[in-house]
């Protein structure tokens, strides 16, 4: 089990308490009738699915109730760093960029 | 070199210490006709029938650990066929159709166990989606039928359908011809009879290139053993196909979750089929050995740590308390788990993809092991001929863009 730190309510919870919410920073096109089909499908259904470090969506539904993104290792299931859903994914020291 | 009861027998009077290699561990060549990345029953099944139907024996099966290491030695085993689409109806069917005489073809006995798949159903949506499987299979001419609870009881003792369960069991969708194979036996198997008709299987090799001509299309692949040369590859990496199509610049409409299962300690015969419950999320049969076989979910999250949160597997075991409930106090003995690479529609992509002589057959999630004749059968066509197999081609990568989606997450909710 995670223990994942809301950076909401600044406490380090168990997993149970969050729903996970894939993939994140997948921004919808502005005006789909404006994309084609190879960009509408790729907003869908495509995903980034590393080996290594993922950005990652996250729900504290059994707390705030708020999103949020997470940094993690999906080999080790490390993770690296939590921030506030639409601030700039973080970029990670030496220590996170196995 | 051929089983039969007199070789049993030889053997067994030598203290079978004669018993040969079952299949050979060459070195690479500097080039084949195709390669196949991935020694699970997949890509074994592949290679066998390229070899055995097509005559295409100048193949390589290449392979990062030892084979039928990935999921293919780490699942619950169940096959069945009553899925709700046509499309996914033909090719597990197929398949159904090929474990019949499976043994017989490989000379090998695969253990194909053909003791029912019994679906439980707990409330009302149940009994309305499970009759509209059954329904739907019975026009496709698949076995399938719906009983009673009582009916459930009788097919499986052990099980408790008393009405005051927290989630009674009120009846079940019933797949008579559906069961368990033994995994291993299947991997080698495959193994054994893709390498005496000349197939190489090269074990402890991990791709990790894939070399394009200047034309863009495949030329080989790269390995921990050196570059193997091949206009053809087919990529069957199960929760590792993100990370090979990639070395192509391929992204895949997937994602890797890890899926756990645990086995108890060995008991008397206990259950005599397989019993599969969505709703509370438990699987269970027994082995030969007496262990009784139970899946669990898979984690919230995309992962390859290959194994699984201690929380999912206690989910699956609450739940098989309350339906087995003689089961309370046996002793767990293992549990591990496996990358699955999972669809957003829940089925498979067989077949061609953006660059020429590159092939992926992928997908098969959580439930991929009841297909692998089948699957093997369709992408040896596919990467001999270049085009799909009929039963296949519903299953293209094409269709997350044309939005032909095949969608059993949908429909059935179904893992396994
Ligand atoms: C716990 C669990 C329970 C399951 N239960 C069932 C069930 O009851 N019924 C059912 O039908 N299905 C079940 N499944 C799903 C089933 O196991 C899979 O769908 C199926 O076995 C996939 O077979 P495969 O040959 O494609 O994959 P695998 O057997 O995983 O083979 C893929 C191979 O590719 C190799 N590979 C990966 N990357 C590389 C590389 N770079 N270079 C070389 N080789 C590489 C891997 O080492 C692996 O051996 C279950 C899965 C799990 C994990
Ligand atoms: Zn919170």
């Amino acid at each position: 089990m995670l223990l994942i730190r809301c950076p909401y309510c600044a406490t380090e919870r168990p997993e149970i308490e969050f729903r996970h919410g894939g993939q994140a920073h997948v921004a919808r096109p502005a005006d789909p009738s404006a994309v084609d089909d190879a960009a509408w499908s790729e907003y869908l259904f495509f995903r980034d699915n590393p080996k290594g470090v993922a950005a990652e969506r996250w729900r504290h539904v059994h707390g705030c109730g708020r999103f949020f993104n997470c940094l993690r290792d999906t080999v080790s299931d490390r993770i690296l760093a939590t921030y506030p859903a639409g601030a700039p994914r973080p970029t990670l020291g030496a220590e996170g960029a196995r | 070199m051929k089983f039969s009861f007199a070789s049993v027998l030889s053997n067994a009077l030598g203290g079978n210490a004669a018993w040969p290699a079952q299949w050979r561990s060459p070195e690479p060549k500097a080039s084949y006709d195709a390669v196949i990345v991935g020694a699970g029953g997949h890509g074994l099944a592949t290679a066998y029938y390229m070899a055995k139907e097509r005559g295409l024996t100048n193949v390589a099966v290449i392979e990062k650990g030892w084979l039928g290491g990935g999921n293919t030695g780490r699942n619950t085993t169940i096959i069945r066929s009553n899925y709700l689409w046509e499309e996914s109806e033909a090719i597990y069917e197929h398949a159904m159709g090929l474990w019949q005489e499976l043994s017989t073809e490989l000379n090998y006995n695969v253990m194909y166990s053909a003791r029912g798949v019994m679906m439980l159903a707990h409330d009302r949506h149940d009994v309305e989606t499970f009759k509209r499987h059954v329904h739907a299979n019975r026009l496709a001419g698949i076995d399938n039928e719906w009983i009673s609870a009582g009916e459930a009881k009788a097919f499986c003792p052990p099980l408790d359908v008393s009405p005051t369960l927290r989630f009674p069991v009120v009846g079940a969708a019933l797949q008579r011809c559906g069961g368990v194979a033994r995994h291993d036996a299947v991997a080698w198997g495959y193994a054994r009879a893709a390498s005496a008709m000349g197939v190489d299987i090269v074990q402890n090799c991990a791709v990790t290139g894939i070399r394009r001509d200047p034309s863009g299309a495949v030329a080989g692949v790269e390995t921990s053993k050196g570059f193997i040369g091949a206009k053809k590859v087919g990529v069957v990496a199960a929760g590792h196909t993100s990370t090979v199509m990639a070395m192509a610049g391929v992204r895949m409409p997937l994602e890797s979750y890890p899926l756990q299962a645990l086995v108890s300690e060995p008991v008397k015969p206990f259950m005599p089929c397989v019993v599969m419950s969505n709703k509370i999320h438990a699987y269970m049969s027994q082995s030969d050995k007496g262990e009784l076989v139970i899946g669990a979910g898979t984690d919230a999250y995309t992962s390859y740590s290959q194994r699984g949160a201690l929380h999912i597997s206690e989910h699956t075991l609450e739940a098989i308390c309350e339906l087995f409930p003689a089961v309370r106090r046996l002793r767990m003995l293992r549990n591990w788990g496996g990358i699955v690479d999972v669809t957003p529609d829940r089925s498979p992509i067989i077949g061609r993809t953006p660059v020429a002589g590159l092939f992926v057959n992928c997908g098969w999630g959580t439930g991929g092991f009841k297909a692998t004749p089948g699957s093997g059968h369709v992408f040896a066509h596919t990467l001999a001929t270049g085009e799909p197999h009929p039963i296949a081609a519903p299953f293209s990568l094409d269709r997350f863009r044309t939005g032909r989606l095949i969608d059993e997450a949908a429909a059935a909710a179904v893992a396994h």
